[in-house]
């Protein structure tokens, strides 16, 4: 057996024991003839972790766990799950398991035999199969529910027997491909705070795709972001949010402004419009960047009541637009040559701005975030 | 019932009760209409004939070869269980099974390979299933003669191959392959139809929950895939059971069927009541094993 490769984790992972990782991709590629849907991965999952895999249809995140499940062979690279090679095994020879997009239960079996299959093709008698799988069904909380066909579930029930069927194998790790997709608003919420805390009883690592970032965010411990088959970032919600890589990253994880600009030195940067702004950044002088000020970060006032110490970090504008949102007002405000949301708390109607009104707009010199362009 | 009244009670645009049930008659027989011909056509061609045949079975053979129709009987029905034509029977319902499960073999890994391709590829596949089609069946089974006769190139490469000379035509194999030959697009359609509908990731999730190739085919593809398994096994065994061209062809004397039997009871013979008996025990036998699969199928196809 080979020793893992030394562990490279980016700046903003925390730091993981390697005899801890579940699971370990080294340089995995896969292509399906001329298209590379994934692109040269390295990625390390904590045993005991709920990850979420993030980004847009597209960016290979279902390819990635479908290499791991063993549904597809990576073309190139190292797939390990808990220091074991499995890059070539099929699947029914992995420690890991399941739970698909749209569930895929069997629709001629039960309840019961659906989650006890998996324990049936083990060569489980079929009295402790019926056994543990209503010891499952009674965990995810369809008790009664034993004897029907999956067409006779709703959605949500499907989706519980769907994590029964896969938990009964008791998995290294479970992988889950969008499972809350298919469920309607309140439903998925409440699954999403039942699958945290089912994890936290199993304590095994869940490894979770989603397209939707607010799921991902709610979620898991850490997130790693996709994008046309590159993994840009790997890192905790806050991480990702308030201090992200990449200019992508900065634009799919919540709601930003981002402006270009150019790197002046290591503490000022220079906007389109020639505006100095002070900016630390770890950059070389003269790098295209953008900086990405959240909506929520920015103040807005009337001309000349910026205080002082934000001088540095203020642009005058004018109110384009003004979106009541309740307990929230979203200004849309032209400064020169872009436009900027800035999102403040209600306030009585006599303070708001007004379309038309001339204001400044600052931000605290912490709250941007320098990204490279490219 | 006048034109009218089936029409005007819709006062003010509101479609009274009187009006609901006039349009759901007016429709009704609209429906009929459209059957009408088909239904005529069936009672004429199909049902009458079949009345007659039904009618003859009861009738009695005369010493000149004609029928006495009067004074029922079931003697024809007697005749049936003479040695002779239990023979034929349980020959023609054997190999009739076992071309079924030759042919069951034999489409079902060609249907999945099918079902899996692209669609391109898919439809070519299907075309090249019907091209046989496109030559006469009778035509297909004097190619079969040629192929399985003496000088044929089947016994020749037989005797290249040191096995002497191999005649296979008149013998019951002849004849299960030019059936299993004939009748193995009937087998291949429905099988595809019924593993074409099933998602691909059912088999998947077999696999990650630890199933080996075999049994996901066993435990999730076959089950699922039953409907079609049925069809074409209807499909296949009862125009085998009641082949007369192919073991016409093929079988010569010895391996005389069933539909070869009834149509010398009806010309050579001339008992048309046995004939007709015959005729109608092998309906009544298509029609049991029809049941009997569906039954068991639960389903409908």
């Amino acid at each position: 057996m080979t020793n893992p490769p030394p562990t490279d984790w980016t700046a903003t992972s925390p730091p993981v024991d390697d005899a801890a990782i579940a699971v370990n991709l080294t340089g995995i590629t896969k292509r399906f003839g001329d298209v590379t849907a994934v692109n040269d991965i390295d990625l390390q999952i904590a045993d005991g972790e709920f990850f979420a895999m993030l980004g847009p249809s597209g960016c290979g995140k279902t390819t990635t766990l479908r290499m791991i499940a063993g549904l597809e062979f990576p073309t190139e690279g190292s797939l390990q799950i808990f220091g074991v090679e499995v890059g070539t095994q099929p699947p029914n020879k992995r420690p890991v398991n399941t739970v698909f997009q749209n569930y895929a239960l069997f629709p001629h079996l039960t309840v019961r035999d659906n989650v006890s299959f998996g324990l049936r093709m083990q060569g489980t008698n079929k009295r402790e199969a019926a056994r543990r799988a209503d010891e499952l069904i009674e965990l995810v909380q369809l008790s009664g529910m034993e004897k029907r066909k999956p067409a006779q579930l709703s959605g949500g029930q499907q989706q519980r027997v769907a994590l029964a069927r896969a938990l009964v194998n008791e998995p290294q790790v479970l992988l889950l491909d969008e499972p809350l997709g298919a469920l309607d608003l309140k439903l998925r919420q409440e699954m999403q705070t039942e699958l945290k805390s089912l994890q936290r009883d199993l304590g095994v690592s869940f490894v979770f795709v989603t397209h939707d970032q607010e799921e991902a965010l709610t979620m898991s411990d850490r997130i790693a972001v996709m994008h046309e088959g590159n993994l840009l970032q790997v890192g905790r919600a806050e991480d990702l949010y308030e201090r992200p890589e990449s200019r992508f990253v900065a634009d799919f994880i919540g709601q930003t402004n981002l402006i270009d600009a150019t790197v002046a030195d290591a503490d000022m940067i220079v906007l389109t419009n020639g505006t100095k702004v002070k900016a630390p950044n770890p950059h070389p002088a003269g790098t295209s960047v953008a900086m990405s000020l959240r909506p929520e970060s920015i103040e807005i006032g009337r001309p000349g009541t910026v205080p002082t110490e934000y001088e540095p970090t203020s642009l005058p504008g004018v109110v384009k637009s003004v979106t009541y949102l309740g307990h929230a007002l979203v200004y849309d405000v032209g400064v020169d040559w872009i436009d900027l949301e800035v999102r403040t708390e209600n306030v009585p109607a006599e303070q708001r701005f007004t379309v038309g009104d001339d204001v400044a707009i600052w931000w605290d010199r912490h709250a941007d975030w320098v990204v490279p362009n490219e | 019932m006048t034109a009218l009244s089936r029409r005007a009670p819709a006062e003010d645009g509101i479609a009274t009760p009187e009006f609901e049930a006039a349009h759901e008659r007016q429709k009704r027989w609209r429906g009929f209409l459209m059957a009408l011909p088909a239904y005529a056509y069936l009672l004429l061609f199909f049902a009458v004939p079949l009345g007659i045949v039904v009618v003859y079975s009861f009738g009695t053979r005369t010493r000149f070869g004609t029928t006495e129709l009067s004074g029922w009987n079931l003697e024809s029905y007697e005749k049936l269980g003479r040695d002779l034509v239990q023979q034929v029977l349980f020959r023609s319902i054997w190999l009739a099974l076992l071309t079924t499960v030759i042919c069951l073999v034999i489409a079902y890994p060609f249907a999945y390979y099918m079902a899996t391709r692209s669609a391109r590829v898919r439809n070519l596949m299907l075309v090249f299933v019907m091209i046989p089609f496109w030559t006469n069946f009778l035509v297909r089974n004097y190619a079969w003669y040629v192929i399985l006769g003496t000088d044929g190139p089947f016994s020749r490469v037989a005797e290249f191959l040191g096995f002497g000379p191999t005649r296979l035509l008149f013998t019951q194999s002849a004849v299960v392959m030019g059936l299993v030959y004939g009748f193995l697009p009937f087998m291949i359609l429905p099988l595809y139809a019924a593993i074409e509908r099933i998602d691909g990731r059912l088999l998947e999730a077999s696999r990650d929950l630890g199933a080996t190739g075999y049994q996901s085919f066993r435990r999730v593809l076959l089950p699922l895939s039953m409907p079609g398994v049925i069809a074409g096994s209807i499909l296949v065994f009862i125009p085998s059971l009641g082949a007369y061209v192919t073991p016409d062809i093929l079988g010569g004397a010895k391996t005389t069927l069933l539909g070869s039997y009834i149509v010398t009871q009806f010309l050579s013979a001339r008992d048309f009541p046995f004939g007709a008996a015959l005729s109608t025990v092998l309906m009544a036998l298509m029609l049991a094993a029809t049941i009997v699969y569906f039954r068991r199928g639960g389903r409908t196809l």
